[in-house]
């Protein structure tokens, strides 16, 4: 008798898992699909952590070796969860330029952490992107999906602190 | 679907332009979409219906319209006037003086006559700024699927490969291979089931041109695509899209669905035996997979590695069948050159470097944004006419092209025809188009030190003279940066940078060392002014006291 969907829920019962089930089933469960069910899974829970990457690899029959492989090989892949905003700095040659270096200081002694980490009271995490192709407008940074360009250290920081509700810094 | 029926949609499309008296259109690429352009078409919308003028004014979002830094832009289809920094306050007032009453608003429109425009010249970009980027009809209506038909319906697979080697177009994606002999060698190739791969993982920093034409006219390199798989016999294709440009595959994915409803994919393309389809698959932020059998691993769902080559992917490819890869831009090149012939594409630019170029304008200039130019211009015509120069009071120093990969082009060498052997001469390359400007205030040390930590990052670690080399280069650099280095140093950093691009395995590695190579030649004084002599090195003919040079 195939297996029925039901069967092939994780035992958490986490109704998230039917989504990724789905995916994997649209794929045919491919082993070469499985890019597309590691981003959908990182879509679906925000992270790809071990329990994650087992589910995966029996869902397409791959050797855990190998997808754990394919997820840490990609830097869109993340192993640990993010915090409550993200700020992800464009570091591609023309914010450079126009120095997101500055930025990229400010930030990080503002939030006390380096860039590729997420503040111990998970609220703000810290990403450098390549680049995010709005060189136009550098230095870029993406504020929680919405693209900010001419920054400066001090703008950079103010956003910060509206996230973090502090009104004097907001209006820095 | 048949010509006939192309034609018809055409016709139908155009008609229902030509109902409205106006047409507005605002930018919705992701650079305007980016400082406020979706509040701007909202309001465009809403004032629209609040003057009751839905019957007379059509709105459209297209692609780029080029001056990226001074977005949001809006363009009024029947006189060419645009404008720029649109807010809303600007969209209304743009309906209410210029479309009701014929009194363009003065204060935000762009000298169109300017040599930002005047010097440029757009085949790839053509309809980006004219046409709805998300509506098949108006890409048919501006002569969409054309070029296809008539290579399906009137030429042999081999005419169609002949002709795209008679253009003498060259790879767009910066090594500059002949595309036509690509093309060729796939066709030639023995295989049941051939691919075909559209490399649209713009990695280079800086570099936004492919994702403008993916936003902005995706159709055209869907069109592409199938043309080259009706001329190297294949019946799959797969974009390869970068997982950071979210809106292109948006757009792509519904670009695919339009064409395969209308029969423009899939099977029986155009009553032939021809079938076609193309699936979409999202990289996952790895710049080596800009390299083309790296990607086919990524494809395959693997982690993006190279391999060595041969066999080049043209015989063993995706899955190990020959395969014909090409960069966006050389497939948004296609359509044109099938369309209006070979001949017209081969008078344009240089005999060797025919066509025309995408560059995204960036770093120290004035205009930034996305120019299209004939191969063979003058870089100072870029950066001075186009770019309008560096911003004031600073100096034009150096302009940067192919990215990590390529090198750093000093004021010396201004009048240089911009073409792939041009370039080559000076250590850089033509790459995918990415140029950005430095004046007097950049450090050359810190440029090339910066360029040499992204390969660090980016290298994938299977060759030894990448995966060490580059780091090694990388702790050289830092310590002449902060004043460290000896001459020693600097000799050894040049023995290094030679070996790590004579000895790696593939483009990424043997590109690597050229912003520091390129810095070197050219901004050499630079580097010595931060190294001293090593210790215990007394130079003949002066006091035992070194003095530091910092």
């Amino acid at each position: 008798m195939p297996p029925t969907p039901q069967e092939k829920t994780h035992p958490s019962g986490d109704n998230r898992f039917k989504l990724l089930d789905r995916v994997v089933t649209k794929h045919q469960a491919r082993g070469d699909a499985l890019i597309e069910v590691l981003h959908a899974a990182q879509g679906i829970f925000g992270f790809l952590d071990n329990d994650l990457l087992i589910y995966v690899a029996r869902g397409l029959k791959l050797p855990l070796s190998r997808v754990y492989g394919v997820a840490t090989f990609y830097h869109f892949f993340t192993l640990k969860p993010k915090g409550d905003h993200t700020f992800v700095l464009c570091t591609g040659t023309a914010c450079y330029v126009k120095g997101a270096a500055a930025i990229q200081k400010a930030v990080e002694h503002r939030c006390g952490v380096k860039f590729g980490e997420t503040t111990p009271d998970k609220r703000v995490s810290l990403v450098s992107a390549r680049c995010v192709g709005s060189c136009g407008r550098a230095p870029v940074a993406v504020l929680d999906n919405e693209v900010a360009g001419k920054l400066t250290p001090e703008s950079a920081v103010g956003k910060i602190g509206e996230w973090l509700d502090i009104p004097g810094e907001a209006a820095a | 679907m048949t010509v006939e029926e192309l034609k018809e949609l055409a016709e139908k499309e155009l008609e229902r332009q030509h109902q409205y008296k106006h047409r507005i259109t605002y930018c919705s690429a992701a650079g305007c979409a980016s400082c406020g352009g979706n509040a701007v078409r909202d309001t465009l919308a809403k004032t629209i219906k609040a003057r009751n003028l839905e019957k007379d004014v059509e709105i459209a979002g297209t692609g780029c319209m080029g001056l990226c830094g001074e977005g949001p832009l809006v363009r009024i289809a029947e006189d060419g006037a645009l404008y720029q920094r649109v807010d809303a306050g600007i969209a209304e007032r743009i309906i209410d003086e210029h479309i009701l009453q014929g009194k363009p608003v003065a204060e935000n429109l762009v000298d169109t006559t300017n040599p930002f425009f005047s010097s440029q010249m757009k085949i790839v970009l053509e309809n980006c700024g004219t046409m709805d980027s998300e509506r098949i009809d108006d890409y048919i209506a501006s002569g969409g699927y054309e070029a296809l038909a008539k290579a399906v319906t009137e030429m042999q697979p081999a005419e169609v490969a002949e002709e795209v080697r008679r253009s003498g177009i060259r790879g767009r994606g910066g090594a500059g291979y002949p595309t036509g002999l690509k093309w060729g060698i796939v066709r030639k190739a023995q295989g049941e089931q051939k691919y075909v791969v559209c490399n649209a993982d713009e990695g280079d920093p800086g570099a936004f041109m492919d994702r403008s034409v993916l936003e902005g006219d995706p159709h055209r390199v869907l069109e592409g695509m199938a043309i080259g798989g009706y001329a190297v016999g294949a019946s799959v294709g797969f974009l390869y899209v970068r997982a950071e440009y979210p809106l292109a595959i948006e757009r792509l994915r519904l670009a695919i669905k339009q064409a395969e409803r209308l029969g423009l994919l899939g099977n029986r393309i155009f009553e032939s035996d021809f079938n076609f389809r193309i699936d979409i698959r999202i990289g996952a932020g790895a710049f080596v997979c800009g390299e083309e059998t790296a990607l086919i691993r990524s494809i395959e769902g693997k982690r993006g590695r190279p391999r060595p080559r041969p066999p080049y992917p043209a015989e063993k490819g995706l899955w190990g069948a020959p395969t014909l890869i090409n960069n966006v831009e050389t497939f948004a090149n296609i359509a044109p050159i099938i369309r209006r012939g070979s001949a017209w594409f081969a008078a344009i630019g240089t005999p060797k470097s025919t066509g025309t170029k995408v560059f995204a304008l960036a770093g120290k200039i004035r205009n930034t944004g996305l120019i299209e130019v004939p191969m063979g211009i003058p870089l100072r015509k870029i950066i001075f006419d186009i770019g309008g120069g560096t911003p004031e009071g600073t100096t034009f120093k150096a302009a940067q092209t192919g990215g990590p990969s390529g090198g750093c082009i000093p004021a010396e060498a201004l009048d240089l025809p911009v073409d792939y052997d041009s370039l080559a001469t000076v250590g850089s390359i033509m790459g995918s188009g990415g140029l950005i400007v430095m004046d007097s205030t950049s450090n050359m040390v810190d440029v090339a030190k910066y360029f040499m930590e992204f390969c660090v990052d980016e290298s994938c670690g299977k060759c030894v003279p990448c995966r060490v080399g580059t780091v090694h280069i990388h702790g050289l650099l830092e310590k002449i940066s902060l004043g460290n280095g000896t001459t020693d140093d600097l000799a050894l950093l040049e023995e290094l940078c030679q070996m790590v691009k004579d000895t790696s395995l593939c483009g990424l590695g043997q590109s690597a060392p050229n912003p520091v190579l390129s810095t070197l030649r050219f901004f050499r004084n630079e580097y010595t002014e931060l190294v001293r002599a090593p210790e215990g090195f007394v130079p003949a003919g002066t006091p035992n006291e070194q003095p530091l040079t910092r």
